[in-house]
């Protein structure tokens, strides 16, 4: 069992908590991800690590309530425990060689895009970022990214806060002013990470995006996260996460990622029920 | 007098058309009396041939003629003095390929079952006794075990009982490895792997899941924290794809995926928060066990067609001939010298059929079995929307790509001497991480067999 330390609603669907693994803790980099489950009947959820604390032994997540694991894990709360903590899994993003880093991050994508952009910048890189929501309301991080990057570009698609536009927007005009990168290291939904491939492929800059494919296991047994990358068939858990987005077949795995969604969807009603089990047995 | 009856004494078993629908154990095992009807068949050699077939080297027609002696007690020690999990073997070895193959009995009639008599005695030993076995002394030197499948469970019990102090690793959340992941709850039910690894922490061993050797500690580490010898038995992960057109299709998935959805994670229950795929019409690629199981599983979950698609023909299938024949009358339909060429979309992005081509019988290859041919223009489509790949798998890279002096061979299986240690001194493998994809047996027999070298190596410094 794994023991919930902290736990802190970054907006109104984005938590962040620390988890007791002093294990995970020890080993974990940048880019690497988790395996959580939250009980017994629990599915095994992929999350990518947002922090870790080596000396307290903890490991944060940052993710958003969308699915039925998810929002289960947001009823549970400061000193709950959760069945199962596993990692760090997939390898870590790589910072060799890199003297000058664009990082793009989009909405919860941000979580993780933190750790990198921090990472690049312990290694001393030069580092921008740029970030990206649907507006005010949803804005985290805004602090951490501030002190780990050179220049922070923010933007929301409605102008409510940072200037308007999508990070792609950004981007390009960065690009176009001659800024010189010797990566760009996208994080964020899959529509978002394609998109900012199609914006720097004109520009022969190297792209990483980080995959968030369905997994089971975690550890290269159940093929279920294979991409195609290069017309090659990779496994995201154990070669990646990372891969280089000018190969990714970004539709092929939008596609792959819908294959449960008709079914969550029926099972919505009885998910919802597990909830308030969840939320009454808190409760009592 | 021995029971000169010509043909094994029938186990009872579900009927066909009541199990294909639930994921109770298809096999009830033998009662008392008939337990001790068919040790009664056994002409007790003496010489006998069964102990040579067998992995483990049971001392076969000993347990048996406690058996039809009703001295159920004494043919479990004599069992377990050689296999400590036989609840195991008894029900998932292929017996007609080692134990019962080399039978006298078998000559004319039948051989006897002795697979279905050591299910039987494990089995009464659970029910009746399962007295939990004692800790014996410790001798203080810490043993790191990685894997908790067959061959890590049989290296862990067998040096517990030497007094070694032993930690097993499992990645998974879960103890048992394939045993829980891979092989379904109708053929070797969960509860008897947990009453295994039950009986090993009794023993004193450690049982750490969650713990992913290779991330989050490495072999060297395990050094580091005081283990004096390491047993690696991560098994043989890595599933094997065909690489044809259609395959990333929604509703293609390797038989690793879809059984650990359904046995690992009970996606058969309602309670399980995981999903798993409900299908019309089924292929299953393959002709193993695991391509039976995961038939089989389609089958349960509803599936109106299931086919299995398997390039040469039925003889040749490597599966266990209990499950080809359990297969076909849950109503798992053979499509033999058939191969697929890909798979095509139902222009949604799932699968929508499969595109075969039949096959003949060529010239054996290097296996020895004849070589399948495909005969050109005699493709046809299988209207399926599951195709579920069952081609083998191959040695997990976690460990050796993290481990240096870890020698592998070209399929990256680890390189072992006689005595099952790796090219690194201290560092033994066993099972599938070293055989590539074979059988719960010869996993648990080179588990037993490092366990034994483990232990020659300290009795030797001393």
């Amino acid at each position: 069992m794994f023991k919930i330390v902290r736990k802190k609603e970054l907006n109104a669907s984005v938590t962040l908590m620390e988890i007791e693994a002093p294990f995970v803790a020890r080993k974990a980099k940048a880019g690497q991800f988790i395996i959580f489950r939250i009980d017994e009947e629990g599915e095994r959820v992929p999350l990518t690590i947002a922090g870790y604390d080596r000396e307290n032994g903890t490991v944060s997540i940052i993710f958003q309530k969308v699915g039925l694991s998810t929002k289960m894990l947001g009823e549970l709360n400061e000193g709950d425990y959760i069945q199962d903590f596993v990692g760090p899994l997939g390898r870590p993003t790589e910072t060799e060689g890199v003297k000058r880093v664009c990082v793009v991050g989009g909405g919860v994508g941000c979580a993780i895009a933190l750790p990198s952009a921090q990472a690049f910048k312990e290694a001393g890189c030069e580092v921008d970022v740029i970030v990206g929501f649907r507006n005010k309301d949803i804005v985290i991080l805004e602090d951490e990214f501030r002190s780990c990057s050179d220049h922070l570009y923010l933007m929301t698609d409605d102008g409510s806060y940072g200037e308007h536009g999508f990070v792609t927007v950004k981007l390009q005009e960065l690009l176009e002013k001659g800024n010189q990168y010797d990566e760009v290291l996208a994080i964020g939904p899959i529509p978002m990470m394609k998109f900012v491939c199609k914006t720097t492929e004109p520009f022969g800059v190297k792209t990483i995006v980080s995959l968030n494919p369905i997994m089971v296991d975690g550890t290269g047994m159940c093929g279920g996260c294979r991409v195609t990358v290069g017309g090659e068939v990779k496994f995201a858990c154990v070669d990646g996460p990372d891969f280089d987005g000018h190969k990714v077949d970004f539709a092929e795995l939008m596609n792959r990622n819908g294959v449960y969604r008709d079914q969550e969807a029926e099972d919505e009603q009885n998910h919802m029920c597990r909830i308030e089990k969840i939320g009454k047995a808190l409760i009592q | 007098m021995p029971n000169m009856q010509m043909t094994k004494t029938p186990m009872p078993e579900q009927e066909p058309n009541v199990r294909n629908k639930n994921f109770k154990e298809v096999s009830l095992g033998y009662t008392e009396e008939m337990a001790i009807n068919e040790a009664k068949r056994c002409l007790n050699c003496k010489k006998p041939l069964c102990v040579s077939g067998c992995p483990v080297n049971i001392r076969i027609p000993e347990f048996i003629s406690k058996v039809a002696e009703g001295d159920f007690q004494a043919a479990y020690e004599i069992i377990t003095s050689t296999n400590a999990l036989p609840a195991l073997s008894g029900r998932v070895c292929p017996q007609e390929s080692q134990c019962e193959c080399k039978c006298v009995r078998g000559v004319k009639g039948e051989p006897v079952a002795i697979g279905r008599l050591e299910r039987f005695v494990a089995d009464w030993y659970r029910e009746n006794v399962n007295q939990m076995p004692e800790k014996p002394a410790s001798n203080g030197i810490r043993i790191a075990v990685v894997g908790s499948g067959p061959a890590g469970l049989t290296c862990a019990s067998e040096l517990a009982k030497e007094g070694y102090a032993v930690s097993i690793f499992e990645a998974l959340h879960t103890a048992g490895g394939v045993l829980v992941y891979g092989i379904p709850e109708f053929r070797l039910p969960k509860s008897i792997v947990a009453n295994e690894v039950k009986k090993l922490e009794a023993m004193g061993v450690e049982v750490m899941t969650d713990m992913v050797i290779g991330k989050v500690l490495s072999v060297d580490e395990l050094f580091e924290m005081g283990y004096k010898a390491i047993f690696v038995g991560s098994g043989a992960g890595l599933p094997m794809f065909m690489h044809i057109e259609g395959e990333a299709l929604k509703g293609v998935m390797s038989a690793n995926e879809y059984l650990t959805r359904i046995n690992l994670m009970k996606a058969y229950t309602s309670e399980s928060d995981t999903p798993v795929i409900v299908s019309k019409a089924v292929a299953v690629v393959g002709g193993g066990n695991v391509a039976m199981d995961a038939a089989r599983c389609a089958k349960r979950l509803g599936a109106e067609h299931v086919y299995i698609v398997y390039r040469r023909g039925e003889a040749e299938m490597p599966a266990r001939l209990e499950e080809l024949h359990h297969a076909k009358e849950e109503g798992i339909e053979l499509c033999t010298l058939c191969n697929p060429t890909k798979i095509l979309d139902d222009g949604n992005g799932r699968v929508g059929a499969m595109e075969c081509v039949r096959m003949e019988l060529g010239e054996p290859d290097a296996s020895g079995r004849r070589r399948p041919i495909a005969i050109e223009g005699s493709e046809f489509e299988l209207p399926v929307d599951t195709v579920i790949m069952a081609l083998g798998t191959s040695p997990n890279p976690l460990i050796r790509s993290t481990t240096p002096g870890l020698e592998t061979n070209k399929k990256g299986c680890l390189i072992v001497n006689e005595e099952n240690m790796t090219t690194r001194e201290g560092v033994y493998a066993g099972g599938d991480a070293v055989t590539g994809a074979a059988t719960v047996i010869l996993a648990m027999g080179a588990g037993k067999k490092a366990a034994a070298a483990i232990d020659a190596s300290f009795q030797k410094q001393e």
